[in-house]
């Protein structure tokens, strides 16, 4: 909403200055968003006289002038030509900005002949886009400000222009009144009240107006009238000049005095020639398949039930929207119909949305204008059409009845102190609301139609805080929920994250944060992209459906970073994947990717590719901080996103908490990445929480007794899993064997077998092992994994 | 007695001198032996003792053990000082470029939304806050309803919301991607009743990609309910929180009342800072700078969280978790935050060790 200074005064009457009222809006809650002041780049300019002018001897165009300023005589060399002994002008000095040029002015040389300064014209000054010549004014002393002599004698000029951004509950903010009620609310000035002297029809209105019952909600009430015998012409400059300093372009005078009260009041109007109106209007619900040319020369579908106004011919106007062309008002009119009608703010709006049409009209409608107001609308704009155009009125024919807004809430002084925190008498309460327009009968207060957003008691407060002035509200120390320490706050899940977070930083990977929605082939390479999870309006086809896993997004951030040559990633992220559309159908994983070389190059060789055993010990590790059981299972119930031979899930039962491997080299190629690529992905609600927290440990249990060490390498097929083999040698005696690891694996042996060497701890828990008895153990470790892995031990 | 001593006085000096000439640790073990080892000299005089008379025994033994016990020590003296000097003609030899880089260890990094995250729950925790958290996906009532934006609010058009795909056929309104972290207001409030006080960060969604939006970006939800919190104790809350959050020595912040249709009344909250050469600088100069929306609950908001507005009331507010990481550590771009741009995230991450919090201070 934009409006200058001068308009506001209209409607205000205050000694306030710019600074206060800007201050003042944006504290009201109507936010300054820009103030363009004229006068603040021109403070510098004063007042010249040039005594003499002679030609340039170098340069036919310019002149050497002698200019008497408040510092004496200058010389200055000017090219516009009516520059010349005897006139007034505004003179910019060395020094000075010169905001039209974008200069700051020092002495010249003009072919050869000093000039200490300038004689500006008005753009030079953006005071207009006027650059034929010089400023010439007709009054004025060497040595006055220029400022001065512009409030003085040109105030519309140097008139402010201020840019508010309204919030949608304050539509009575459209209006310039609106504004200067607020203002006035404040202490700021006193509101001008709106005269309304209804002009007495000469003569019956020769258009008479119906609504269909079908759109009666919709359209609650209409007004309008005919004034016959207008001259539309250009409209006069005060009226051009205030359209114009708030963006507008005149039109005509018919036009422009609609475009005026829109602004001035918050009442729009629409006018009709009424020369080309077929008989009688009706408001009906548009049907489907019907079109209107409106004002802005294209063809709009009209969408089903929206109201339009009709005359014979067919559909006019597109109620509280926009007229059409061929019935709007033009240079050639004489007759003219203006109509004031009053539209449901839900219906306009969703009859807008679906048009497309953004106007001033339904900017206003769909916020929802001041109902009561509509025929004094009607009646000021008929009055400043006769002015203007002149003519004369026909009687206002109506249809229709206006909605009844009348409504009162209780206001309670005391509630308004316990929730805004701040001791607000109550007759300063009751003040401030009736300078808004609330009507007090004992403690209700009625509310007034213009305020179509106030609902409640709770409204009743806030218009008080606003008004009151929330600035000057002083905190008040929060209590804490008890005394002492804070309890934790984190539920255990949130701890995880945490944990699982800063783990997989410590293990060296960098945190992304990608978009929860990524592209569809990518969704379905992750077993994701069903219908169930698109997004209606996706702003690209990239971020299209939500996110199965997080591996896409990181594939896609490998894929950019290898294109800008990073070629050695340790990427990760934690949030939420989404399995279905409805709200819960997520959860909460954190995924890593490593491509390229675990290290950069470096005199030791520590340099080599990741492997898939790299993913899976930053998975245990993780698992192991979010404290995962140390023992779980390792399958290969593996997603079609990894490698089928070179992947694993860590499970617990039919619990899978983690995966981990090799990402299938045909995703790779599909998301554009080089690779090999590992990665790993942990489900971290899937992993159990623990079922009593205590934070005392169990007992550490150590043997007084030696443990002792023996080596076994088996020779094996290739197909057999270590764990298996583990798993047997451990089997073969479970009170003995405390811990058995793999230590080696030698592939390519003979008839395609291999071997794993692994180490086995005997912990005796009564009396040192003696030869015989470790004797005993190993042969039935070997005969055990014998038995699960067909492996011998290797000669 | 003293016939004894002088009978052993050569055997004494033969071996000693024997020990002192030997240069390298295997002449010293052979030494040893042929002293004392099994078939040693004076291992076979030690076992002549036994033929002796019980006198004899007892002057030659107490000689012969004095001298066996010197020769060992000297033996081990011997060796040890063999030992060192081989240790320091070894140390000579051994030297290492130390100038050459460590071994390379990979630096894993935060990203600042999850590290300003954790800042600022660290802050709210000790206000007694816990952490709330609700589906990005919502239903309709949640993100709008509930939050007294009806269906044809225009703020709800304000949104840019994304909508979720219908199946043909279904009339209930779309699901949505939640435009902002207030839906979980309504959930923890019908989850823990009054008295509340729940902070709630988490991706939100608007369909807006420029400059300065994403269609995806952070936010953080506070909400604290009890019997008599008021509009005064919401701006206590904020100062208190951006004075710890900016780590300044005192804010001053501004509330300018706005508009919210979940919040009655309702304030913008600008905080007073400086830019200078292009540095903000917080908590002091002659500028303001909007930082969150707040104001008291409205009571239909209340209601919608099954809480009575007649009984309780308080105050909630919601900022940007992205936009306070931008003012508080310099971060220019708001879209590369979500790029996961290598350079990036290693400039502007957080080591895995920097864990804010309330004690130690917040950054580093």
């Amino acid at each position: 909403m934009k409006f200058t200074l001068s308009w506001l005064k209209e409607h205000l009457d205050t000694t306030a200055t710019l600074a206060q009222i800007a201050e003042a809006l944006t504290d009201l809650g109507l936010e300054v968003e820009d103030i363009h002041d004229p006068a603040a780049s021109l403070g510098a300019f004063t007042l010249a006289r040039v005594d003499h002018a002679e030609p340039h001897p170098d340069a036919d165009r310019l002149r050497v002038c002698r200019v008497m300023t408040d510092e004496g005589e200058k010389q200055i060399v000017c090219g516009a030509p009516n520059a010349r002994a005897g006139i007034t002008v505004v003179l910019a000095k060395p020094g000075d900005y010169v905001p039209g040029i974008d200069t700051t002015l020092g002495v010249g040389r003009i072919r050869g002949v000093e000039s200490h300064g300038m004689m500006a014209s008005e753009r030079e000054l953006e005071l207009s886009e006027e650059h034929d010549g010089i400023i010439e004014l007709p009054s004025g002393k060497v040595g006055q400000r220029f400022v001065d002599w512009l409030a003085e004698h040109a105030p519309e000029k140097i008139d402010p222009m201020i840019h508010i951004k309204i919030t949608p509950n304050r539509p009575d903010a459209l209006g310039v009144h609106g504004i200067a009620r607020d203002l006035a609310a404040r202490g700021l000035g006193v509101l001008k009240p709106v005269q309304v002297d209804p002009v007495a029809g000469a003569f019956p209105c020769p258009i008479g107006v119906t609504i269909a019952p079908e759109v009666a909600a919709k359209a609650p009430f209409f007004a309008g009238r005919v004034v016959r015998g207008v001259t539309n012409g250009a409209s006069p400059a005060w009226l051009q000049k205030r359209l114009r300093a708030i963006g507008l372009r005149p039109i005509n005078a018919l036009v422009d005095i609609t475009n005026f009260f829109t602004f001035d009041l918050n009442r729009p109007l629409h006018v009709f020639d009424a020369a080309k109106v077929s008989g009688d209007l009706i408001l009906r619900g548009a049907r489907a398949g019907e079109e209107l040319v409106a004002l802005d020369d294209k063809t709009h579908a009209l969408p089903d039930g929206a109201v339009v106004i009709c005359d014979d011919r067919g559909i006019e106007s597109i109620a509280g929207i926009m007229g059409g062309a061929a019935s709007g008002a033009s240079e050639t009119t004489t007759e003219v119909f203006i109509e004031a009608a009053y539209f449901d703010p839900i219906s306009t709006a969703a009859a807008g949305r679906a048009l497309k049409i953004n106007s001033d009209a339904r900017y206003r409608f769909e916020r929802g204008i001041d109902p009561a107001f509509t025929q004094s609308g009607l009646e000021l704009a008929t009055r400043m059409v006769m002015d203007l155009c002149g003519g004369e009125a026909s009687e206002v024919v109506t249809a229709g009845a206006l909605p009844d807004t009348d409504r009162a809430y209780r206001l309670d002084p005391a509630r308004t102190t316990r929730l805004v925190g701040m001791d607000i008498p109550e007759a300063e309460q009751r003040a401030m609301l009736e300078a808004l327009g609330f009507r007090l009968e004992g403690d209700m207060a009625h509310v007034p139609s213009w305020r179509p957003d106030v609902l409640g008691e709770a409204d009743l407060v806030e218009e008080i805080a606003r008004i009151a002035s929330l600035t000057r509200l002083e905190g008040k120390p929060l209590p804490r929920p008890r005394a002492g320490v804070p309890l934790p706050v984190l539920t255990p899940l949130q701890m995880r994250e945490k944990t699982a977070r800063r783990m997989a930083a410590a293990l060296g990977y960098n945190e992304c944060v990608t978009y929860s929605f990524i592209d569809r082939p990518s969704a379905e390479l992750f077993g994701g992209g069903t219908d169930a999870v698109r997004v209606e309006n996706p702003i690209s086809s990239e971020m299209s459906h939500l996110r199965p896993d997080l591996l896409p997004g990181l594939l896609a951030a490998a894929a950019r970073n290898q294109a800008r040559g990073f070629a050695d990633l340790a990427l990760f992220e934690l949030g939420p994947v989404f399995s279905g559309g409805e709200p819960g159908e997520q959860s909460v994983r954190i995924s890593g990717l490593l491509v390229g070389a675990i290290a950069p190059r470096d005199p030791f060789g520590s340099r080599r590719k990741v492997d898939l055993y790299d993913a899976k010990a930053d998975a245990e590790a993780i698992l192991q901080a979010i404290g995962a059981p140390a023992k779980a299972q390792i399958t290969r119930k593996l997603d079609g996103w990894w490698h089928p031979g070179r992947a694993g899930t860590i499970a617990l039962g039919p619990n899978v908490l983690a995966s981990f491997g090799e990402i299938h080299p045909r995703v790779l190629r599909q998301m554009d990445v080089k690779g090999p690529a590992m990665g790993f992905t942990i489900q971290l609600g899937a992993v159990p929480f623990p079922k009593a927290k205590t934070p005392t440990r169990p007992a550490l249990e150590l043997s007084e007794l030696q443990s002792v060490d023996r080596d076994f390498a088996f020779v094996v097929d290739a197909g057999v899993e270590a764990l298996t083999l583990v798993n047997a040698a451990a089997g073969a005696d479970k009170a003995l064997i405390a811990q058995v690891s793999v230590f080696d694996q030698f592939e390519g042996l003979e008839g395609g077998q291999k071997s794993l060497a692994i180490t086995v701890r005997l912990q005796p828990k009564e009396k040192t092992l003696t030869d015989a008895e470790i004797e005993a153990v190993s042969r039935k470790i070997v005969e055990k994994v014998g038995k699960a892995t067909g492996g011998r031990l290797r000669a | 007695m003293s016939d004894a001593m002088d009978d052993l006085t050569p055997l004494r000096q033969q071996w000693l001198d024997r020990i002192s000439g030997a240069s390298d640790p295997a002449a010293i073990e052979e030494v040893r032996l042929a002293a004392l080892g099994k078939k040693g000299e004076i291992s076979l005089k030690m076992r002549e003792l036994g033929k002796m008379s019980p006198e004899e025994r007892q002057t030659t033994g107490k000689a012969l053990n004095a001298v066996r016990d010197e020769i060992d020590a000297a033996l081990r003296a011997r060796k040890l000082s063999l030992e060192d000097a081989a240790l320091d003609a070894r140390l000579r030899d051994e030297w290492l470029d130390v100038t050459l880089p460590g071994r390379p260890r990979r630096q894993g990094t935060l990203h600042p939304i999850s590290q300003v995250t954790e800042e600022v729950t660290a802050i709210f925790a000790d206000m007694g806050f816990a952490v709330a958290e609700g589906p990005q996906v919502e239903s309709d009532w949640y993100n709008f309803d509930a939050l007294n934006i009806a269906p044809e609010h225009p703020a709800r058009q304000e949104h840019d919301t994304f909508f979720l795909h219908r199946a043909p056929g279904d009339d209930r309104p779309p699901h949505v991607l939640r435009t902002h972290t207030s839906p979980v207001q309504i959930r923890a409030m019908q989850e823990q009743g009054a008295p509340i006080r729940v902070i709630a960060p988490g991706r939100v969604y608007r369909m807006d990609m420029d400059q300065t939006h994403t269609p995806m970006f952070h936010q953080i939800e506070g909400l604290a309910i009890d019997r008599d919190i008021s509009m005064a104790h919401l701006k206590w809350t904020l100062e208190e929180f951006c004075r710890a959050f900016f780590e300044v020595p005192s804010v001053e912040l501004r509330f300018r009342a706005s508009h919210f249709p979940f919040t009655e009344p309702s304030a913008e909250v600008d905080i007073r800072c400086s830019w200078e050469g292009g540095q903000l600088k917080i908590g002091e100069g002659n500028s303001w700078l909007e930082i969150l929306g707040s104001g008291m609950v409205h009571p239909h908001v209340l209601r919608s969280g099954g809480i009575d507005p007649d009984q309780w009331q308080g105050f909630a507010f919601g900022m940007g978790i992205d936009r306070i990481a931008m003012l508080k550590y310099g971060i220019p771009d708001l879209r590369a935050f979500f790029e996961s741009d290598l350079r990036w995230l290693r400039h502007y991450g957080f080591a895995a060790g920097d864990v804010p919090s309330v004690s130690g201070g917040l950054s580093r």
